[in-house]
C-alpha cells in the first residue's frame, strides 16, 4: 500500500517556519528574557528534524546544502574568535564590549559582543544535534 | 601581554577548530597540528619565564574581579606541568604520522588530540573548581573518542567500561562541588581556601576531602579505584596510550595535590594518614601487576600505578621536602612514561606481538632502540644520574624524617619492582634468543624513533640538570606549602 503523507507534509511546511521564527525570537531575547543560543539552536534543529520526519534525508539535504560538521566548526570559530578578540585590545580574555545604537526600524537597540558568542553556541548546537541525528539515521 | 596564561589553552583550541575544517586533507592536518603543538610549547616557555620573573600570573576572564569571575592562575607548578604536557603532545603528534594509520587520521584524530591538550592545559591552569570540572570533561570526552577511534572489538569493549567509570566519577565530582559550594558559597579556589580556613577543622570538611579523594582517585588510578585502568589503557594504539599514560592520571594527581594543599590541610592527622595508606597499597598493587604480566603494554601500565602511589605518598607526607620531591617526580614521570610507551610501541611494531615471551633478539636488529630503552628504564627506576633519582630521594628522605618509615621503605621496594620489571622486559625483548625466526629484514623506523628518543634525551637532561631545575621546583613548592601566596595572588589583597 502506498502511504500518502499529504496532510503531514503540508502542515510540516507551515509549522517549520513557525518554529524557526520562534527559535530566532528565543535566540535574540536571550539577553533580557529566558532563551539564548542553546535553546534557540535546539529548537532550530527541532524544526529541521520535523522536516526529516515529513520528507526524507535526501530532500532535507537539498534544502540545507551544508555539512553540519562544518557548521559546528564554524560555530566554535565564532565563539573562540569573540573571546580572543580581547587579545587585540589587550584586555583580559573574554572581555565583552557593548553600546547603544539608533537603528532604523528597531529604534534604540543595544548591541553586545556576547551576541556573537551566542551565535557560535547556536551554530554548534545545530551542528552537533543534526550530525548526531543524521549519522544515526543513515547507519544501517 | 596580560593574557599570557591563556595562550597554552587558546592555541590548541584554535588549532582544533581549524583542523576540523581541514578534515579532508591529511597533509594539511599534519602541518597544522605540528605547528600548533610547537607554538603551544613556545607559549608555555614564555609564560614560564614570566612566572619565574614576576611570580604567579593571573587572568580574570571577562575583566570580572577575582571571586566573582573565572580566574586562570599560572603558578610555577601549573606552568611546569603545562610545559611538560605540551612537549609530550608535540612528540606524540610527530610519532603519530607514521603509526596511527590513515583510517584514524582521516577521522578527526588530530583535532581530538588538540582538544585533549586543551582539557589538560586548562585543568592545570584554572583557578575555579567548577571550571576544573569543565576542563576535566573536555579532557575526558576527547579521551573517550581517542579510546574508541578505529573501532576494533577490544576498543569498543574497553571504552564502555572507561566511559561508565568516568561518567560516575564526574557525577560524584559535581556532587562534591555542590557540597563545597553549599558550605563556602564560592567556586573560586583561592576564595574557597580562605573561607575554609575560617570554618577550620569541621568534620564536614573532612567528609568533603574524602569525597574529592574518591573523585580524583578514580581519575588518577589510586588503589581500590584503579580497577578500570589496566584494561582500558591496553585497548588503544601506542601514541594514544602514551598520551593517556603521561597526561590523564597525572591530572588527577595534580588535582589531589591542589585540593589537599589549598583546601584540606586542617585535619591532616586523618586525611593524610588515609592518603599515606592508600599510597602504599597503590604501590604494592602496581608492583604485583608489573611483576606478574608477560605483556609489554601491561607491564608499562602497572608502572603508571606504581608512580601514582609514589606521588601520592609524597603528597601524604606534606613537608616542604616531600612536596619538592613530588613536583620533581611528577614532571619526570610524565616525560619518561610518554617516552617508554612510545618506545614500547616501536618494540611491539618491530616484533609483531606484545607478548614478551614470544619476542627476543631485537638488539641485533635495533641496537640504538635497545640501549635507549635501557636508559629510559634506568631513569624510570631512579638510577642516580638520571631523572627519577632526585624526586624519589627527596620523597624517601622526607618520609624517614617525618616518621613514615613503612611508606618510605615501600617506595624503595617499589623502585626495585619497577627496575626488575623493566629490565626483565629489556632482557626478554632484546637479549633472549627468539623462539621463532627473527624477522630478517630491518624496518626503517627513524620517524618513530626520533620523537620517542627526544623524550628520553629530555629526561636525561632533566636528571643531569637537576641543579638548574631546582629553583623552579622550589618556587612551585613555595606556593603549595604556603597557600597564602596563592590566595593573595588571586584575590589581590
Amino acid at each position: 500500500m502506498k502511504t500518502n503523507d499529504v496532510i503531514f507534509q503540508t502542515v510540516a511546511k507551515i509549522v517549520f517556519f513557525m518554529i524557526i521564527f520562534f527559535a530566532i525570537h528565543l535566540f535574540f531575547a536571550g539577553h533580557y528574557y529566558p532563551g539564548g543560543g542553546f535553546v534557540g539552536g535546539l529548537l532550530t534543529s527541532g524544526a529541521i528534524v520535523l522536516l526529516l520526519l515529513a520528507f526524507d534525508m535526501k530532500t532535507v539535504r537539498r534544502g540545507f546544502p551544508v555539512d553540519f560538521k562544518w557548521l559546528t566548526a564554524l560555530g566554535l570559530l565564532f565563539s573562540v574568535g569573540t573571546a580572543a578578540g580581547s587579545l587585540i585590545f589587550n584586555v583580559p580574555f573574554f572581555t565583552h564590549a557593548y553600546d547603544y545604537f539608533q537603528l532604523p526600524l528597531f529604534g534604540k537597540t543595544s548591541l553586545h559582543t556576547a551576541m556573537l558568542f551566542d551565535l557560535g553556541v547556536y551554530l554548534v548546537v545545530i551542528g552537533v544535534t543534526m550530525t548526531i541525528i543524521q549519522t544515526i539515521g543513515e547507519s544501517e | 601581554m596580560i593574557n599570557a596564561p591563556i595562550l597554552p589553552i587558546l592555541i590548541p583550541l584554535v588549532a582544533a577548530v581549524v583542523l576540523m575544517f581541514l578534515s579532508k586533507s591529511v597533509k594539511a592536518q599534519r602541518i597544522v597540528s605540528v605547528a600548533a603543538s610547537a607554538a603551544t610549547v613556545i607559549a608555555a616557555l614564555f609564560v614560564l619565564k614570566k612566572v619565574r620573573e614576576n611570580g604567579i600570573q593571573t587572568v580574570d576572564m571577562g575583566s570580572w574581579p577575582a571571586p566573582f569571575g573565572i580566574t586562570l592562575v599560572s603558578d610555577m607548578l601549573s606552568i611546569l606541568l603545562v610545559l611538560t604536557a605540551s612537549i609530550i603532545t608535540l612528540c606524540v603528534v610527530v610519532y603519530s604520522f607514521r603509526s596511527i594509520g590513515s583510517g584514524r587520521e582521516a577521522f578527526y584524530y588530530y583535532p581530538i588530540v588538540q582538544f585533549l591538550l586543551v582539557g589538560v592545559n586548562g585543568s592545570f591552569t584554572t583557578g575555579d573548581i567548577f571550571n576544573l570540572f569543565v576542563f576535566f570533561e573536555i579532557m575526558l570526552m576527547s579521551s573517550y573518542v581517542l579510546i574508541v577511534i578505529g573501532g576494533t572489538k577490544v576498543q569498543l569493549r574497553e571504552s564502555i567500561k572507561y566511559v561508565l567509570v568516568n561518567v560516575i566519577s564526574s557525577a560524584l565530582f559535581v556532587i562534591a562541588v555542590g557540597y563545597l559550594y553549599s558550605m563556602t558559597g564560592s567556586l573560586n579556589m583561592a576564595h574557597i581556601s580562605s573561607r575554609l580556613a575560617e570554618i577550620g577543622a569541621d568534620p564536614l570538611v573532612t567528609v568533603l576531602a574524602i569525597l574529592f579523594l574518591i573523585v580524583f582517585g578514580l581519575k588518577g588510578g589510586i588503589f581500590p579505584l584503579y580497577f578500570w585502568l589496566p584494561g582500558s589503557y591496553s585497548a588503544p594504539p601506542a601514541p594514544i596510550l602514551a598520551l593517556f599514560g603521561a597526561l590523564l592520571t597525572k591530572v588527577g594527581i595534580y588535582a589531589i595535590m591542589r585540593t589537599y594543599t589549598l583546601f584540606f590541610y586542617h585535619d591532616q592527622a586523618f586525611t593524610h594518614d588515609i592518603l599515606a595508606l592508600l599510597a602504599m597499597l597503590t604501590m604494592i598493587a602496581g608492583s604485583i601487576g608489573a611483576l606478574a604480566y608477560k605483556d609489554v603494554k601491561q607491564i608499562l601500565i602497572y608502572n603508571i600505578i606504581i608512580a601514582v602511589g609514589v606521588l601520592l605518598f609524597g603528597i601524604a607526607v606534606m613537608t616542604e621536602e616531600s612536596m619538592a620531591g613530588t613536583v620533581f617526580y611528577l614532571v619526570h614521570d610524565m616525560i619518561i612514561k610518554a617516552g617508554l610507551f612510545l618506545l614500547g610501541g616501536i618494540m611491539i611494531y618491530a616484533a609483531g606481538t606484545s607478548n614478551m615471551t614470544k619476542m627476543g633478539g631485537l638488539i641485533r636488529l635495533y641496537p640504538v632502540l635497545g640501549w635507549t630503552f635501557l636508559v629510559a628504564s634506568f631513569a624510570l627506576a631512579g638510577i642516580p644520574p638520571l631523572s627519577g633519582f632526585t624526586g624519589k630521594l627527596l620523597i624517601v628522605r622526607a618520609g624517614f624524617e617525618s616518621g613514615e618509615y613503612v611508606g618510605a621503605i615501600v617506595v624503595l621496594l617499589s623502585s626495585l619492582a619497577v627496575l626488575y620489571s623493566v629490565v626483565n622486559l629489556f632482557m626478554a625483548v632484546f637479549w633472549k634468543t627468539p623462539e621463532g625466526e627473527l624477522p630478517k629484514k630491518k624496518t626503517q623506523m627513524a620517524s618513530l624513533f626520533i620523537p620517542s628518543a627526544a623524550l628520553v634525551v629530555l629526561s636525561v637532561l632533566y636528571g643531569v640538570g637537576t641543579e638548574a631545575v631546582y629553583p623552579y621546583v622550589m618556587q612551585a613548592v613555595d606556593a603549595l606549602i604556603h597557600p597564602e601566596i596563592y590566595i593573595d595572588a588571586v584575590l589581590k589583597e
